[in-house]
């Protein structure tokens, strides 16, 4: 028999370890269950929108790589391809090879970060966090051997990307694919079966197939209700038709089904980039030739790849100047936020941190 | 994996794992004032290195750049009837290390820097001009564009490599 409380508003964040960043929200409480939560975003706005009307197109890439800082590459790509359509640019099949690689190099840099928090946020504090971290770091530094930093890349140009490999990038990936399987086994095999895990997340936070279609979520949380849609398969870009792969989906849409999904999507990749480099040509240009002040014609472009947290978009008008007349990104974090409120109400506020965890947002994405 | 669940097997399974880490395995981390790895030969430091003898003041650079950051005052003296650099300032507070500087120059004048640990302590020296610029054994090139100068320089350490495995 529940006792009638008053209701109680708690303001968690902006600054606070599990709200991954800026995100704050005003939580009304009865007890301990969560009525209703409000989410107060824009902490982070830096406007990089409108920052990229004031530069060349070439020059916003830099930009890009702030937006979701955890998976730079993948937004330098989908905005490059964007204005790769809207000029007409075609990318040497060596480039498109390379950018596959990459992508999915990105996806699991990515994925180990989310489970990593968010099995932090569980309550497993730090120790699966580090054991990704410590596969993250081999990702990371393959990365900063192409492009020189560690987490603003900045790698990708428009018609290809900015500098060919070194010569010692592709054994070094080829010994981290070697080694890659057997460590995600170890996840699994840490926390798969936890009784903890099991109890704290299965059958938490449910969102129904139907529910999160009509909040347009996608990426692995669209995934994990049992609905398969993955732009690689649905609207294959780059040479994503050229390769086998499965798409993991869940069973019933609750936190441990998008913790699964992810890990069963790193599996996916690491088969994906093997395929790749088997047919990877040897030889060839990196980079189609593109002025370095690019004109594109009047006319308007949009883009989307399946980026890690899930459909990143990039809309790009051109008025036939040095700069884009207008950029709209389609921020894959701020839309699978929408479901939050759904998925938290009647849940405790533990849950809710787990909730918001198992979602993997960025909020330089969320916020712009 | 349910008939066992609440007898906390997922758990003790769990924990073979990080007893192997610990017995079995070296530390991942390195001790880093006094330990320090070999960065990528890429490397985008936080400097700008500009070489006096290649520029011609063609202020590539700057229209290349994203932020603004790079200033170039090109002959104001008209007498002599020479094109010459003036002044080459830029304000490495506003320098996010793109790269795309050196991406365009089109005479490889332009170079990153490969160190990494370079915080001013006075705010007038985050504005850097002509001499301050130039290349010195402190303020070491980065290959970065550069393909001749990254194959002299020393190979990356990878954690790959690394042997974390016990013998």
């Amino acid at each position: 028999m529940a006792i009638k409380t008053e209701p109680f508003v708690l303001n968690i964040g902006p600054v606070h370890p599990s709200t991954h960043g800026v995100f704050r929200m005003r939580a009304t409480l009865d007890g301990e269950v969560v009525l209703d939560i409000e989410p107060v975003i824009g902490y982070l706005h830096r406007g990089i929108e409108k920052l990229a009307e004031q530069r060349t197109f070439t020059g916003f890439i830099p930009l890009t790589d702030r937006l979701d800082y955890i998976s730079s590459m993948s937004n330098n790509m989908a905005y490059c391809m964007a204005v790769e359509k809207l000029a007409g640019v075609k990318v040497p099949e060596r480039a498109q090879y390379l950018r596959v690689i990459i992508a999915e190099m990105q996806r699991i840099a990515n994925h180990l970060i989310a489970n990593g928090s968010f099995l932090n946020d569980c309550g497993a504090y730090f120790t699966p966090f580090l054991y990704m971290f410590r596969e993250r770091e081999k990702v990371v530094d393959l990365f900063e051997m192409l492009s020189g930093q560690r987490l603003t890349y900045n790698f990708m140009r428009i018609g290809g990307l900015s500098q060919d490999i070194p010569d010692e990038f592709l054994p070094a990936l080829r010994r981290f694919l070697d080694k890659m399987p057997a460590f995600i086994d170890e996840y699994d095999r840490l926390l798969k079966e936890n009784e903890v895990l099991l109890a704290r997340t299965r059958g938490v936070g449910i969102i129904t197939a139907e529910k999160a279609l009509n909040c347009s979520i996608s990426g692995p949380v669209l995934r994990s209700t049992g609905y398969s849609w993955d732009l690689r398969k649905a609207d294959p870009y780059l040479l994503y038709d050229r390769f086998n792969f499965d798409v993991p989906v869940g069973m019933q849409g609750d936190c441990y089904d998008r913790f699964r999904v992810r890990m069963e999507e790193m599996r996916q990749s690491v088969r994906i980039i093997e395929q790749a480099l088997k047919d990877l040509p040897l030889k060839g240009a990196v980079r189609a030739d593109v002025p370095q002040r690019l004109h594109p014609p009047k006319g308007e472009a949009y883009a989307h790849i399946e980026s890690p947290k899930g459909e990143l978009g990039f809309h790009v008008v051109s008025d036939n100047s040095i700069a884009p007349y207008r950029v709209h990104i389609r921020p894959t974090s701020l839309l699978n936020l929408t479901a939050l409120r759904e998925m938290v109400r009647g849940w405790k506020v533990a849950d809710l941190i787990v909730i918001f965890g198992s979602i993997d947002i960025c909020l330089g994405e969320v916020d712009r | 994996m349910s008939k066992f669940e609440r007898y906390g097997l997922g758990i003790l399974k769990g924990m073979t794992v990080t007893i192997r880490q610990l017995l079995l395995r070296h530390p991942t981390v390195v001790q880093y004032p006094e330990q320090r790895l070999n960065t990528s030969r890429r490397i985008r430091g936080n400097e700008l290195i500009w070489s006096r003898e290649r520029c011609t003041g063609c202020a590539t650079c700057a229209k290349a750049c994203p932020q603004g950051a790079i200033e170039i005052v090109t002959s104001s003296n008209t007498n002599n009837n020479k094109y010459e650099v003036e002044t080459y300032r830029v304000d490495t507070g506003y320098c996010i290390q793109c790269g795309l500087c050196v991406e365009a120059c089109p005479y490889d004048a332009l170079f990153l820097g490969s160190s990494y640990e370079r915080a001013k302590y006075r705010r007038g020296d985050i504005v850097q001009s002509d001499d301050a610029l130039l290349e010195s054994p402190e303020r070491p090139a980065s290959g970065y564009y550069h393909p001749r100068l990254a194959e002299k320089m020393p190979e990356q350490t990878l954690l790959i490599d690394k042997i974390t495995e016990k013998r």
